[in-house]
């Protein structure tokens, strides 16, 4: 397998899920150890963001709520363009592992779209510019 | 996009199953992209095109240090990758034009190597061990 479908890590921390937990899915949390800034609106659909000094803002949507045990988001694909639908999911797993915990994330989604769908998908998106370039020619040739 | 064809538990998929969808279509299309970016003629037609925009072999070889033979044999392996597009037209006169999607595809697969889960984490580990209360 080549292309990285899932990107997975796995590690154990000195300290119960339930610390881990607020690290993870809170506004606090978050931008004490990922982003600058963070906010979180902790539910299934509600939606989560993080800001960067360098500009850099990531917008997330939460999907999986199950405290202490797993949180799950999607996010947008990094390097892609803001108006592409595709998007990662990134899962984190929280196990008791004595009296720390074993942290897993796994983000998938990277090879998600099958060709037929992307031929269609970005053929229709680059005709969409086509077109829309030609209505602006005409709307200015008309005014 | 639907969740619903995603994993939707963390477990890892087993190596026989992952190697048949839908991974092997965006690899062999990313495969595509790299090859034709490891040549410097190639990159420079299709840097060109996304520059400026369709145009036709002629104008390319006016534009580029590649013979117009050179530009022509170039776009039909570009054409026959699915990375250009040829317009309808009189044989002399055909443009082509630029096809983002397989380069989309390519920048998933560079997506996935740009993500960097290891220095996050070990800034989770810092924030936990320094007594951070969130």
């Amino acid at each position: 397998m080549g292309f990285p479908d899932h990107i997975e890590r796995t590690m154990e921390l000195a300290h119960p899920p339930v610390k881990v937990w607020a690290a993870l899915t809170t506004a606090e949390g978050l931008s004490a150890w990922f982003g600058q800034e963070a906010g979180i609106d902790l539910r299934p659909g509600g939606e989560a963001w993080m800001t960067w000094d360098n500009g850099h803002k990531a917008s997330m949507r939460v999907e999986r709520v199950e405290e202490p045990a797993v949180f799950g988001f999607t996010w947008h694909i990094y390097g892609l363009p803001d108006d592409d639908p595709r998007r990662t999911y990134v899962e984190f797993t929280l196990e008791p592992a004595g009296s720390g915990t074993r942290l897993t994330v796994v983000e998938s989604g990277f090879a998600q779209m099958p060709e037929e769908n992307y031929r269609t998908a970005y053929d229709g998106n680059t005709q969409g510019w086509a077109s829309e370039l030609g209505e602006l020619a005409s709307y200015l040739d008309a005014a | 996009m639907s969740l619903a064809s995603w994993p939707a538990t963390s477990t890892p998929p087993d190596p026989v199953s992952a190697e048949g969808s839908p991974g092997e279509g965006v690899e062999a299309i990313a495969e595509q992209v790299f090859a034709a970016l490891a040549d410097p003629s190639r990159r420079a037609i299709l840097a060109a095109l996304a520059a400026g925009g369709p145009a036709t072999a002629t104008d390319l070889a006016g534009r580029l240090p590649i013979t117009r033979q050179g530009i022509a044999k170039h776009l039909a392996l570009l054409a026959e990758a699915g990375l250009v597009q040829a317009e309808p037209g009189e044989r002399r006169r055909v443009r082509y034009r630029l096809r983002s999607a397989p380069m989309r595809v390519a920048q998933q697969f560079l997506a996935a190597l740009a993500r960097d889960w290891d220095g996050p984490l070990d800034a989770l580990r810092e924030h936990l061990d320094t007594g951070g209360t969130p």
